[in-house]
């Protein structure tokens, strides 16, 4: 098969595999837009909680024993642990930092999502210490190769976790009684208390998945990479926010399609332009700029509006 | 034909910051009635109903609905008390199609079949929504829209329907289609009506009894045809 191809196959590869990712973060920034109107700043912490969460309990179920005899019950169960304790932590974050602020400007409730973001990442260095701590690794085995494109079952379970979690989000929101509060409270709080949903329940919901869905990229990430950082939530978290403004923040398909986009670009750029690996950073806030500049309401938004929440 | 009070309020209060909007409101709706509360702008009509569905808090007095105290009752534990309110501006959701509306209104409800039904009746009651059901509820017409979020009410089977402005922007002869069926709600289904309107003349026409808001207060309270024939009344709300 033709070299140049197989390159491009695999950092299509690749490229799906880091978009997922963002995906996966870039959807509880677009949920919580789309319900209270604000950038939760903190929401990259919820990534890094979960990431630590998935290594303190795979290292303690590993120092046991279990993942040598059941290594994909062991990922399975400290996976649903781990986007549990962030849907939890997520749930205190909100009723303390930002309900109490319901009614203040937009400015205040901004300023206190900064202020948790340090706040979290400050007491994950300060409980789990300030070097990586190492995921489990082999349990995965081999990579393998299609007509040239390296495979690794870690990116395929990435990609199917990634599907997997898209598809029963997407199904939520706009085939369940829960789906349809989300999005009539995100549409008009008072009518839905006048139709008699609990809006504060809804909010604290919507926080609860957000965090959920970015605990599950926290472990892939952590699995992908070999190790986690107290300060990792960081800067994929503000890759995934301009993920979400490109696909028009508060819609979730939009959350989704931009995750993709900037997943693709950072690693086509790293592949293709010239130096691009030392700049692929960047990558993503060019787009964010442009898209600012040039369509602030990012390729889903407003016009086609009907997949916002 | 009316039975007992089944909706009170006593000397409500309500502010928004430091304005005072209502300044000790008094009234109340017998079972069955058809009563409507007219003003001109600010008299503070809207708010009495959303201080009465907890939207604003009542900062002095108290509600009284169906025998309870429902004056610290958060908003939302209302409709399944039979308490509804068509409020100003419909407030359709705009992204949900018209059926996702009704259903909206049904929210509290686990009976799938008997929602079904509930949905087949107001489908009966405005025959254009069925038209339109999978329409985004905010593509419709102010009229349609109108007719949307009565529908929605009724999909709660309310006890009293609390009806802000139905007639505001609409074509008169949407205004007598829409008044036409709530006053229909009214008989056959025993559904009690609070009416805010600053149409008076129809909204008096279509009441038993009347309350005259002016900034805050209740000036007057009536029989509708007393009100209408009431000079005062008719120089000031009626434009002679």
């Amino acid at each position: 098969m033709d070299n140049a191809f197989t390159f491009f196959a695999q950092q299509m590869l690749n490229g799906l595999t880091l978009g997922g990712l963002y995906a996966l973060i870039a959807l509880g920034y677009t949920m919580v837009y789309g319900i209270i109107q604000l950038i939760n700043f903190a929401h990259g912490e919820f990534f890094a909680a979960g990431g630590y969460m998935g290594v303190i309990l795979l290292s303690y179920m590993a120092g046991a024993g279990y993942m040598d005899t059941h290594p994909w019950l062991c990922i399975g169960f400290s996976l649903v642990l781990s986007m549990l304790y962030c849907a939890m932590l997520a749930m205190a974050v909100e009723k303390v930092a930002y309900k109490p602020l319901r009614h203040s400007s937009r400015l205040s409730v901004l300023l206190s999502a900064l202020g948790m973001s340090i706040f979290l990442q400050n007491a994950l260095m300060l409980t789990q210490g300030v070097y990586d701590k190492a995921y489990p690794g082999g349990i995965f085995g081999a990579p393998f190769e299609i007509g040239g494109v390296i495979v690794n079952y870690m990116q395929l379970l990435i990609l199917a976790l990634t599907a997997g979690l898209l598809v029963a989000l997407n199904f939520l929101v706009f085939k369940t009684r829960v789906g349809r509060a989300m999005r009539a409270t995100a549409q008009d709080k008072v009518m839905s208390a006048l139709v008699g949903i609990n809006s504060n329940r809804v909010i604290s919901l919507t926080f609860a998945i957000g965090a959920g869905l970015a605990a599950a990229a926290g472990i892939m990430v952590g699995f992908y990479y070999g190790s986690v950082r107290f300060e990792m939530g960081f800067v994929p978290g503000i890759k995934a926010f301009a993920a979400a403004v490109l696909g028009g923040i508060g819609n979730i398909t939009g959350a989704m399609i931009g995750g993709f986009i900037i997943g693709m670009v950072e690693i086509m750029a790293a592949a293709y332009i010239p130096y691009g690996g030392e700049y692929k950073d960047v990558c993503a806030f060019i787009i964010l700029i442009a898209v600012l500049y040039f369509r602030p309401t990012g390729i889903m938004g407003e016009n086609v509006d009907d997949t916002r929440v | 034909m009316a039975g007992d009070t089944i909706l009170e309020l006593k000397n409500v209060a309500a502010h928004y910051g430091r304005i005072q909007a209502l300044k000790g409101i008094s009234l109340s709706v017998r079972e069955g009635e058809v009563v409507s509360i007219i003003g001109a702008n600010g008299a503070g009509k809207s708010t009495t109903l959303m201080t009465i569905c907890g939207i604003v808090r009542a900062s002095e007095g108290a509600v009284h609905y169906a025998g309870q105290d429902i004056t610290r009752v958060n908003a939302d534990k209302l409709p399944r008390m039979g308490l509804c309110q068509v409020p100003e501006g419909r407030r359709i959701f705009p992204r949900l199609s018209v059926a996702e509306n009704l259903d909206m209104g049904a929210f509290f409800r686990r009976r799938k079949r008997r929602i079904r039904a509930d949905m087949e009746m107001v489908y009966e009651y405005f025959p254009r929504l069925r038209e339109r059901r999978s329409q985004a509820g905010g593509t419709l017409s102010g009229g349609e829209q109108q007719m949307l979020a009565i529908g929605r009410a009724l999909m709660s089977r309310p006890k009293v329907l609390l009806l802000d402005e139905p007639s505001l922007g609409l074509a008169p002869i949407i205004v007598k289609q829409i008044f036409d069926i709530v006053q229909t709600i009214n008989q056959e289904q025993g559904v009690t009506i609070l009416l805010v309107e600053q149409n008076a003349n129809l909204a008096l026409q279509a009441s038993n009894r009347g309350y005259v808001l002016e900034t805050g207060k209740v000036v007057m309270a009536d029989d509708a045809a007393s009100l209408l024939d009431n000079p005062d009344i008719r120089k000031a709300y009626l434009g002679e």
